[in-house]
C-alpha cells in the first residue's frame, strides 16, 4: 500500500506538468494582449518596455519554463520561508514569484486569501449534504419500493436536476428580497468572534442560503449513490448468513451492510471534495462570495494570464490529489482490493 | 450463437441487439419449461424494450413532458402572437398579466416567447454537444479496446482529461476564442460551434471508459472468435458484433450526456460567457433576468424551470432506458 501510494504521487508529477502545459497552451494561443488595453497615447517603446516587464517576449517555451520553475521551486520555497520565518540560502526575491498582471501582487497570495471563503461555504455544503444523504440513502435501500423510497428517489432526481444558480436565485428572492431574513451577498470582512453570539449569528445568516442550496444538491447526488450501493450489498449472501445466525437486524444493517456499502461512498466523497473548486465558480457568482471561483471570473475579465494559469493549475492539483486519495482510501477500506 | 442469428435477421443494429438479448430471454423462457414460441407474440428487441420502458412510470410521464417542451420550443413561436425580438419600450418591465403571461423584459419583449426561442438553442446545443462527445467517446473507447498498443496511451489521455479543471478551462477557451470564431463563422454560428465543440470535447471521457471496458469483455466472447474464424474483417467485427452489444450503454450515456450538456451550456451563459445578449438561451435569459428579480421574478423562474424540467425529463428517460435495455432486468417488475 505504501509503495502504491508513493508510486501514485510520483506519477502525479508528470501528469501535472502535462496538465499545466495544456492550460498554458490554451492561454498562450488565446488572442488578447495585456498591453493592448493601455491607452493609445502611450508611445511604442513604453508599450514594448511594458511587455518586456511582464515577460511576454520570452516565447512560448521560455514563459512556460519560467512559470514551472516559479510554481514548483520558488513558490514552495517562499511558502517554507514564510512559515518558518527564515531564509534558505539567499532569501527568495518576491519578483521571482508568479505575479498577477492586474494586481501586480503574487498570484498565490491572492488565492490563499480567497481560499477560506470557498472552503467554508462549499465545504459545509458538502458536509451537510453527506450528513443528510447517507441516512436517507440507507433507509431508502432498506425499504426498497416503499413510499419513503419512492418519494425520496423522486426528490433526489429533482434536486439533482435543478442547477444551483437557479435554486440559489429563488432562495435569494424569497429570503433576501421579500422576507429580508438573510443577506444576499457574503461579507468577507466580517471577522467571526467565537465569543460573541451576535457575531456568530451574522456568519450563520450569511452562510445559510449558499450552504442550503449546496447541501440539497449534494444530498440529492449522494442519497442516490448511497441507495444504489446499499442495495448492491443487501442481496449478498453474507447478509443472509448474518441473519440466519440470528443476528439482530439492526446489527446486520449497521455492522455488515452499511460498513461495506460505505466504501464506494467514501471514495465519492473524496472525488467530490475536488469538485468544490470548480463548483465554487457558479455558487460564488450567485451569492456574491469573494472566493476562488469569483477570483477566476475576475481574472478572466481582466485577461490576467498568470492568475488564470496558477488558479486553474491549483484546481487541477486538487483534482489529481483527491483522485489519488480516493484510490488509496478504496484500497485501505476494501481488503479485497490490493494494488501491489 | 447470437451473432449468426442476427446476421440472418438483423437489418439494423437495434435488431442485432434484439437477438443478443432475445437469446437470454429465450434461455429464461426455456428454464420456465416453455419455448420462445409459446410466448405467443413475435418478440423483437424493440417491443421488449418498449414493454419494459412502459413499466417505468416516471420515464413515460417525463417523455411526454419532454415531447411537450420540444414541441412548444419548435412550433410555439409560430403560434404565439408576440414577436420574440421586437422591442416595445412602452411595455417594458411588465409583471405577469393576461397580455404577457410571464411579463416582459426591460426592452418590452415577451418572456414566454423568448423562452421558447431560447429553448431551441439550449436543446440543440445539448443534443449537438452530446453527439460530439459521444462520437469521440465511442471512437476512443473502441480503439482503446481493440488496438492493444493504443490502449495505454489513450487511457492515460482520458485520465489527464478527467483531471483537467473542466469548467475553468471552458470559460477560458470561450472567452479567448470567441472573436476568432465569430470572425470566421459569423456571430451566432461561430459561438454555437465553439460552445458545442468545447462541451463535446470535454465530456467524452466517461463514455470512452465504459465503451472500452465493454469492448474488452465482448472481444473475448466466442461469437467474436467465430466471426474472426470465418474471416470477418476487424471493421465488420466492430460494426456488426461489438457496437450492437455496447449500444445499450451508449444510449444511456447519450441520455445523460444531453442533460449535462444542457446544464453546462446554461451555466456558461449564466456566467455571461455563452451566447451573446441578443441570442436568447435559457441560461442567458436566466442571467439577464436575475438583475430584474424585484421587478419581474418570472424572468428568473421560467427559464430556470424549463432547464430543470428538461434535465429532469432527460434523467428520468435515461433511467427508464437503462432499466429497459438491461436484459437482466427486463421481464421483472
Amino acid at each position: 500500500m505504501l509503495r502504491y501510494t508513493i508510486r501514485r504521487f510520483v506519477f502525479a508529477v508528470p501528469m501535472l506538468l502535462m496538465i499545466s502545459l495544456i492550460i498554458f497552451t490554451i492561454l498562450a494561443f488565446a488572442p488578447g494582449d495585456p498591453a493592448g488595453a493601455l491607452p493609445l497615447t502611450i508611445p511604442a517603446e513604453v508599450r514594448e518596455a511594458y511587455r518586456e516587464s511582464l515577460g511576454l517576449n520570452d516565447g512560448f517555451w521560455g514563459r512556460w519554463i519560467k512559470w514551472v520553475r516559479a510554481m514548483f521551486w520558488y513558490e514552495p520555497q517562499h511558502a517554507i520561508e514564510s512559515i518558518g520565518n527564515f531564509c534558505i540560502g539567499d532569501c527568495i526575491d518576491p519578483g521571482e514569484r508568479i505575479i498577477s498582471f492586474s494586481s501586480r501582487s503574487p498570484a498565490v497570495d491572492t488565492i490563499y486569501e480567497r481560499l477560506p471563503q470557498t472552503v467554508w461555504v462549499l465545504g459545509l455544503g458538502l458536509l451537510f449534504g453527506i450528513m443528510i444523504a447517507i441516512p436517507i440513502g440507507i433507509y431508502s435501500a432498506y425499504k426498497q419500493y416503499s413510499a419513503f423510497d419512492n418519494v425520496g428517489s423522486f426528490v433526489s432526481v429533482v434536486g439533482w436536476s435543478m442547477p444551483v444558480y437557479w435554486t440559489g436565485l429563488i432562495l435569494i428572492f424569497i429570503f433576501s428580497v421579500n422576507l429580508k431574513w438573510f443577506p444576499s451577498f457574503y461579507d468577507t470582512t466580517h471577522d467571526v468572534q467565537f465569543t460573541s453570539w451576535s457575531s456568530i449569528w451574522i456568519q450563520i445568516k450569511q452562510l445559510i442560503m449558499p450552504v442550503t442550496v449546496l447541501s440539497l444538491f449534494n444530498a440529492a447526488a449522494f442519497s442516490r449513490f448511497t441507495r444504489a450501493s446499499v442495495l448492491d450489498n443487501l442481496n449478498q449472501d453474507y447478509v443472509r448468513t448474518a441473519r440466519s445466525k440470528g443476528l439482530r437486524e439492526f446489527l446486520v444493517i449497521n455492522r455488515h451492510v452499511v460498513r461495506n456499502s460505505m466504501i464506494p461512498v467514501v471514495t465519492l466523497i473524496a472525488l467530490s471534495s475536488a469538485g468544490i473548486f470548480s463548483g465554487a465558480i457558479l455558487t460564488e457568482t450567485v451569492f456574491r462570495i469573494n472566493g476562488t471561483g469569483s477570483l477566476l471570473i475576475t481574472a478572466l475579465g481582466q485577461a490576467d494570464t498568470p492568475m488564470l494559469q496558477t488558479l486553474t493549475f491549483f484546481i487541477a492539483v486538487m483534482t489529481v490529489f483527491f483522485n489519488i486519495i480516493a484510490d488509496i482510501l478504496y484500497g485501505l477500506l476494501d481488503p479485497r482490493i490490493r494494488y501491489d | 450463437m447470437t451473432d449468426t442469428a442476427s446476421e440472418n435477421l438483423g437489418d439494423d443494429s437495434i435488431d442485432d441487439l434484439a437477438e443478443a438479448s432475445a437469446a437470454s430471454a429465450g434461455a429464461a423462457a426455456l428454464l420456465d419449461g416453455s419455448t420462445p414460441d409459446e410466448l405467443g407474440v413475435h418478440r423483437t428487441l424493440r417491443s421488449d424494450v418498449w414493454r419494459q420502458f412502459k413499466k417505468h412510470k416516471g420515464a413515460v410521464i417525463f417523455s411526454v413532458i419532454l415531447a411537450i417542451i420540444t414541441l412548444a420550443v419548435l412550433i410555439g413561436p409560430f403560434l404565439y402572437p408576440a414577436d420574440p425580438f421586437e422591442l416595445n419600450v412602452a411595455d417594458a418591465n411588465q409583471g405577469a398579466s393576461w397580455d404577457y403571461p410571464a411579463g416582459t423584459d426591460n426592452l418590452g419583449r415577451d418572456i414566454v416567447v423568448r423562452s421558447m426561442i431560447g429553448g431551441r438553442v439550449s436543446l440543440s446545443v445539448g443534443f449537438a454537444a452530446m453527439m460530439t462527445g459521444l462520437i469521440v467517446g465511442v471512437a476512443v473507447g473502441v480503439i482503446a479496446g481493440f488496438v492493444k498498443w493504443l490502449d495505454a496511451p489513450l487511457m492515460r489521455i482520458t485520465d489527464v482529461f478527467l483531471s483537467l479543471p473542466i469548467l475553468p478551462l471552458l470559460l477560458v477557451v470561450l472567452l479567448f476564442f470567441r472573436e476568432p470564431m465569430t470572425e470566421r463563422f459569423g456571430e451566432s454560428l461561430g459561438i454555437f460551434l465553439l460552445v458545442v465543440g468545447i462541451i463535446g470535447l470535454t465530456s467524452w471521457m466517461q463514455t470512452a471508459r465504459i465503451v472500452r471496458s465493454e469492448v474488452l469483455a465482448i472481444k473475448e466472447q466466442e461469437f467474436v472468435l467465430a466471426a474472426e474464424s470465418v474471416g470477418t474483417r476487424n471493421r465488420g467485427i466492430i460494426t456488426r458484433h461489438v457496437l450492437p452489444n455496447v449500444m445499450s450503454s451508449i444510449i444511456v450515456s447519450a441520455a445523460l450526456g444531453v442533460a449535462s450538456a444542457i446544464l453546462t451550456e446554461s451555466a456558461l451563459s449564466f456566467l455571461g460567457l455563452g451566447f451573446p445578449a441578443d441570442f436568447p438561451t435559457w441560461g442567458r435569459l436566466l442571467s439577464d433576468g436575475k438583475n430584474y428579480m424585484q421587478i419581474n421574478i418570472w424572468r428568473t423562474i421560467l427559464p430556470g424551470a424549463l432547464i430543470s424540467l428538461t434535465v429532469l425529463s432527460v434523467n428520468f428517460i435515461g433511467d427508464g432506458l437503462r432499466d429497459a435495455l438491461d436484459p437482466r432486468l427486463r421481464g421483472k417488475a
